[in-house]
């Protein structure tokens, strides 16, 4: 074998040229073909023009705007006021102030939310064992009064 | 502009009224710079615009869209801001040289330019060695690019050059090959009667006349004139990604838009010869269908040539915004051990074919 280590190299480098002579092509139409499909089709095209499609922009599903409390038409929600999101947010956005009901049971007052100091970061929303808040798909935030920025999420006091 | 076999309007107009008969010759050669310089700086914005919306098509995104129509305003804006900044030199370099060099840049696809045979009365002049003409021109640009690194006394600046240096000289080789190919199968280096040996339909244009050799020989012309242009795949010089500018890092405004102006004339010149050897030039393309070739011979030459040469710069950009730029030494490797040797074997059997099958 070692004598023959010379031509078999030599045959080896020429075998590798010859393939890369044809795999070359391949790959570069391969790329051609997906850029080319891009161009001729104007559906590909991802860009919103904001300002003019302010009507029919639909932000995605997964897009997270500001945190907001699930509540049905009456206003009703599922909070029980246990604190767990106020624990999970890692700069202070939220508070959850408690009061009693008639019974003595510690149920939601007032449901704090700072918009200006919350990253978006949707913690709250996984730390949440009752599915009770969300991030909606809300995204113009911008105001003159930063007081704005200060919410009450809930209507209503909690009834549990 | 003008060629010397026909009567001219306003050549006889300028006789009639001059009291020097001489003048006429003046006022050739001052039409001829003009419509060369319309021709060239007025296709750079278009080229410039195509260019931004090509590449927004190929990346799903719809390019500028505010200025004006669809962004069209967008390109004229950017050159005034780029004509009102102010020039300045950086400290320590050779002023002379460092101004002089995007002038050089400039000065070599213009004159590259006025031996296009834009249509069959419409060429500057009609020089017998047209293509050895355009190969020496060319080494224009590489040495204003050369100098103008040279003189920045910035030591990027000088390793940009000589890398795109390095790189154009040697693409230099195989693009002349493959325009000797084409004087060599049509039996002229005039680029006029190359485009008339074309003449006679789709079939007799020199991509389609030698059945497989032809497209090859295309197929090598557009990797050696992307190389030679600087454009991406082949853009080691001024790899934006990876290094800050290449050859022209220290200059700004106008000596830099002249940079900027030399390339995409050169995009238009690479086209134009390519579609002057390969695509039948101003040549309609005749289908050998009398119905339709009728209609096609009704458009002129100047507007297939502009058809033609626009879809060699689409291509050209598509390539550009499609594949991945290769290492110095891999772009080294893939000239000397892969196209050169290809172009050389393209040259044997061209000259087979012609000594033993003939047209």
């Amino acid at each position: 074998m070692k004598q023959n280590k010379s031509s078999s190299t030599f045959i080896n480098y020429w075998s590798q040229y010859a393939k890369r002579c044809i795999t070359g092509p391949i790959s570069l139409l391969k790329g051609l073909s997906v850029t080319l499909g891009y161009f001729f089709n104007p559906k590909s095209v991802v860009t919103e023009q904001y300002p003019e499609n302010k009507k029919t922009l639909k932000m995605h599903d997964r897009y997270r705007g500001r945190l907001e409390l699930i509540e049905d038409k009456e206003g009703e929600n599922l909070c029980t006021a246990c604190k767990l999101c106020e624990k999970a947010c890692p700069n202070a956005s939220i508070n959850i102030l408690t009061t009693k009901n008639i019974a003595g049971k510690m149920v939601l007052g007032r449901y704090l939310y700072h918009l200006a100091s919350c990253t978006q970061c949707a913690l709250c929303v996984e730390a949440c064992p009752f599915g009770a808040i969300q991030m909606n798909p809300e995204f113009e935030f911008s105001h003159q009064n930063k007081d704005v920025f200060e919410m009450v999420l809930n209507q209503k006091e909690g009834r549990f | 502009m003008m060629h010397t076999s026909i009567t001219h309007p306003i050549g006889d107009f300028v006789r009639s009224i001059s009291p020097f008969p001489e003048l006429a010759f003046g006022v050739n050669l001052l039409l001829s710079i003009i419509a060369i310089c319309a021709v060239a700086i007025g296709t750079a914005p278009i080229l410039i615009y195509m260019e931004r919306k090509v590449c927004a098509a190929i990346q799903c995104r719809l390019g500028p869209m505010r200025l004006g129509y669809r962004g069209t305003l967008q390109t004229i804006a950017d050159v005034l801001k780029l004509l009102f900044k102010e020039v300045y030199a950086p400290a320590g370099a050779d002023k002379f040289i460092f101004y002089l060099a995007p002038m050089l840049s400039l000065t070599a696809p213009f004159l590259a330019l006025t031996m296009i045979p834009f249509d069959y009365n419409l060429q500057v002049v009609n020089l017998s060695i047209g293509i050895p003409f355009i190969i020496a021109v060319n080494a224009f640009g590489i040495l204003g690019m050369l100098i103008g690194g040279w003189a920045s006394n910035n030591k990027y600046s000088l390793l940009g050059s000589l890398r795109s240096g390095a790189q154009m000289i040697s693409y230099e080789i195989s693009f002349a090959l493959i325009l000797v190919f084409i004087v060599m199968v049509s039996g002229s280096a005039s680029l006029m009667e190359i485009t008339q040996s074309q003449s006679g339909g789709l079939f007799q244009w020199w991509i389609f006349k030698i059945p497989g050799l032809g497209f090859i020989a295309f197929i090598l012309f557009f990797i050696s004139s992307t190389a030679e242009l600087n454009r991406a795949p082949f853009d080691i010089a001024e790899a934006e990604q990876e290094l800050t500018g290449g050859y022209h890092t220290e200059y700004n405004g106008t000596a830099f838009a002249m940079f900027y102006l030399a390339e995409y004339i050169n995009i238009v010149l690479a086209s134009s010869i390519g579609v002057t050897c390969f695509l039948g030039g101003y040549l309609p393309p005749l289908l050998g269908i009398e119905s339709v070739d009728s209609l096609l011979i009704k458009i002129p030459g100047f507007i297939w040539f502009a058809a033609k040469v626009l879809f060699m710069i689409w291509a050209y950009m598509v390539v550009r915004w499609t594949f991945v730029r290769p290492r110095v030494d891999q772009l080294m490797a893939f000239e000397w051990k892969f196209l050169l040797p290809l172009n050389l074997l393209v040259l044997i059997l061209g000259a087979l074919y012609i000594s033993f099958i003939g047209f």
